[in-house]
């Protein structure tokens, strides 16, 4: 047995509506700068739909993430080492994406509106970020939000080729979900194992995958290799650049930004113990469908007393397997098994989880007489407008039996809560049936529905105080320290002429404007 | 000293250029590790970056161990296994012939790309621009030192005056006498090469030596352990 902790989250989709400010603070945070315009370490998706970048999910055509060789081993869906010496892929990457698969970035010429008065009212055109010319918009972050412009595009969802349901694209029987994704900080990282100079890892204290900006030679097979699509290529500094898991908040005992600022209060984050031995004979599963069990048994029990011991043992911090035994995530992931791993059929090994929404059957059937008939939830999920089949091929490689058991629970839980509030009757034995109890009914409820911030958030602090030397740790926060990777780093053009751009303190002036953030 | 700028083209510039190329990479490695990158634009320009890159690389790469022997290997080495000068001279006309030219539609391909997509162009530093250039530069003029000197003097054989040359420069004796009569082309050739070693380490070209060869034996999941007291 050789543990190691890993901070993972919890995204609990019932609850998400689809605000994008989890993007927006993240984008704040990490990304505003030239070359990463394009980058969203967090987005929020509208299902079904292409997604970002268009089509991630269709691993026929990006390749990304890991499948079973014919002597059943890992290997990476992109080819083996041989195979991309072979075939020269470090001269040319076949399967990378382009920077139309995402969206060109642009930003609008304002100057015109400014200018002296004209017969015509000044419009401000599009111009582009990356060339500064104008340009024709025509796909952008977002395209399809709210089902916009759906009936173009949906059928492209590579998760409704593969499921036996008919999606219906009329308004009255279209339904839709939201889907925030980050990076998921595989435990089966394919991106770190796809990285050829060694520049991405995974931290040992906490399982945060990070891409080492000084040792990254920009050969680009993480992106590739990563089937979630969540490593970006920087086309200014030529690096690969992904979420952060905003490790500097987390050493901190503080969660990510997306998390932090998430106003639905969806996002939990907390440890989980995991035995690494286990994880390649686990992601080894033949059957793509078990994969997600597969992954449960990976994860170790942290009130076991033998797992204490090895924990303490291994060297994980007290704090740690503390903040492991109230961990949400456990709670949720493994105890209740409400929590479901996105695409584990990617084998992977994925980290952030997701709690399947069950908005749209509740307002159809909480109108009717539901807290005396509990039994209704059950043929009503079968029937649900989100057809399961579509959550299970998102979450579960396929098995609907899971989906189904985790909706139903969720489905019971607010039946006993509705009863409980409004003072009816309710048939406690009925909780059975969903293999819950009274009690677990309500602590799953306070955690889901009141969903307190330290509820949420069990993170323990890093302990940097142990580190070996700190002032080895300077300026490693951050990409100030890096040549155009600062916040407004200057511009250069063609000819090395640099072209004076905003300090970060200027722009921090200009947008925190009296306590508030103006866009 | 009858030949004063024959003398400092053939004997100093060599060193001047070659010194620099070590210079620059021991710098460039030493205190500038974070900025050598591959400076890929493939994220920009896909299509003809396939065509052209795996043309070129394939084909620079075929010239440069063309080159190793051509100027490391001395004519009586292969005299003394019995190849004949006109076989080897075929040889090495066909092998190099076929790397130069894949290298030289790569080039092309590459610096059209350079120049006419706007992305591309756009996101280009000047560096980008004059190593592209040198590059198309560089192979035209080796390609045409090749197939016009071998068609209009056929009685001119490099590996009499030009390598030997070429190996005087690693034991620090290069005799410039030998570079006199050397075809024009040639000379423009080794001229223009020895500018490029010169400010390859302080250009894009540094990813050569970035070649991630450990990968190979590596293992693949990479854990990182902070150092704890």
């Amino acid at each position: 047995m050789k543990i190691k902790a890993q901070i993972s989250m919890v995204l609990n989709l019932d609850k998400c509506i689809g605000c994008h400010t989890c993007s927006v603070t993240c984008k704040n945070t990490w990304t505003n700068r030239p070359g990463a315009e394009y980058m969203w370490f967090n987005n929020v998706e509208t299902k079904p739909g292409v997604g970002y970048p268009k089509g991630w999910e269709d691993e026929d055509h990006y390749r990304g993430g890991w499948h079973l060789n014919q002597k059943g081993h890992l290997e990476l869906v992109a080819g083996s080492k041989l195979n991309k010496i072979a075939l020269g892929k470090i001269f040319y990457n076949p399967d990378m994406p382009e920077l139309d698969d995402y969206y060109e970035p642009w930003t609008y010429d304002y100057q015109t509106l400014f200018s002296p008065e004209k017969k015509h009212q000044p419009v401000a055109r599009a111009k582009s970020q990356l060339t500064g010319q104008p340009m024709d918009l025509k796909w952008g972050p977002n395209w399809d939000d709210d089902l916009a412009g759906s009936s173009e595009t949906m059928q492209d969802d590579p998760n409704i080729k593969k499921i036996q349901t008919e999606i219906k694209t009329n308004f009255e029987d279209a339904f839709m979900m939201y889907l925030p994704r980050l990076c998921e900080h595989c435990l089966n990282a394919p991106c770190v194992s796809s990285c050829p100079s060694g520049a991405m890892y995974k931290r040992d204290e906490d399982g945060i995958v990070l891409v080492d900006q000084e040792k990254c030679r920009g050969w680009r097979f993480c992106m590739t290799g990563c089937p979630y699509k969540k490593v970006y290529f920087n086309w200014k500094t030529n690096k690969a650049e992904k979420c952060t898991f905003c490790y500097p908040r987390i050493e901190e005992g503080l969660p990510t930004v997306c998390s932090e600022t998430c106003v639905g209060r969806i996002r939990y984050i907390g440890v989980i113990l995991y035995d690494a031995d286990k994880v390649r004979s686990a992601a080894e599963e033949p059957d793509e469908q078990k994969l997600y069990e597969r992954q449960l048994e990976v994860f170790l029990d942290p009130n076991d007393p033998e797992v204490v011991a090895a924990a303490q043992e291994a060297g994980i911090h007290d704090d740690m397997i503390e903040a492991a035994q109230n961990s949400p995530i456990y709670k949720m992931a493994v105890e209740e098994k409400i929590a479901f791993p996105l695409h584990p059929e990617y084998r992977t090994m994925p980290m952030v989880w997701y709690v399947p929404p069950l908005s749209p059957i509740m307002n159809y059937f909480e109108g009717k007489d539901s807290i005396h008939n509990p039994e209704m939830i059950f043929p009503a999920i079968d029937e649900m407008r989100i057809p399961v089949d579509y959550l299970a091929s998102l979450l579960t490689g396929g098995n609907t039996t899971v989906v189904k058991a985790a909706l139903y629970k969720l489905a019971m839980m607010r039946l006993y809560m509705r009863a409980k509030t409004a003072g009816k009757d309710f048939d406690e034995s009925k909780l059975d049936r969903v293999n819950l109890t009274a009690d677990r009914a309500t602590a799953l409820y306070r955690l889901l529905a009141i969903a307190k911030y330290q509820d949420r958030f069990v993170i323990p602090k890093s302990h940097k105080e142990y580190a070996e030397d700190t002032f080895s740790e300077q300026g490693t926060v951050g990409y100030e320290s890096c040549d155009g990777c600062g916040l407004a780093g200057d511009r250069q053009d063609r000819f090395g002429k640099k072209q004076p751009q905003k300090t970060s303190e200027e722009i921090y002036a200009e947008s925190f404007y009296g306590g508030i953030w103006r866009d | 000293m009858a030949h004063p700028v024959q003398w400092f083209i053939w004997t100093v510039y060599p060193y001047l250029m070659l010194g620099s190329f070590i210079f620059g990479t021991i710098i460039r490695f030493a205190f500038y590790p974070a900025s050598v990158t591959a400076k890929s634009s493939e994220l920009l320009e896909k299509r003809r970056l396939m065509r052209g890159s795996i043309f070129f690389h394939v084909g620079i790469i075929m010239v440069f161990f063309g080159h190793i022997v051509g100027i490391f290997i001395p004519k009586v080495w292969t005299d003394a296994l019995g190849i004949p000068n006109e076989v080897y001279h075929m040889f090495a006309l066909v092998a190099g012939g076929l790397g130069g030219l894949a290298a030289l539609i790569g080039m092309l391909i590459l610096t059209y790309r350079r120049f006419s997509d706007v992305r591309v162009h756009m996101t280009s530093t000047l560096s980008d621009l004059i190593v592209n250039v040198s590059l198309l530069i560089i192979i035209i003029l080796g390609l045409s030192a090749t197939f016009i000197v071998s068609a209009t003097q056929p009685e001119f054989n490099y590996r009499e005056n030009l390598s030997i040359w070429g190996r005087q420069l690693f034991y620090f004796r290069p005799n410039y006498l030998l570079m006199l009569n050397v075809p024009l082309l040639f000379k423009a050739h080794v001229f223009f090469g020895l500018a490029i070693f010169g400010f390859f380490p302080y250009t894009r070209l540094v990813h050569a030596f970035a070649l991630p060869i450990r990968y190979i034996k590596r293992r693949y999941l990479v854990y990182r352990k902070r150092p704890q007291l």
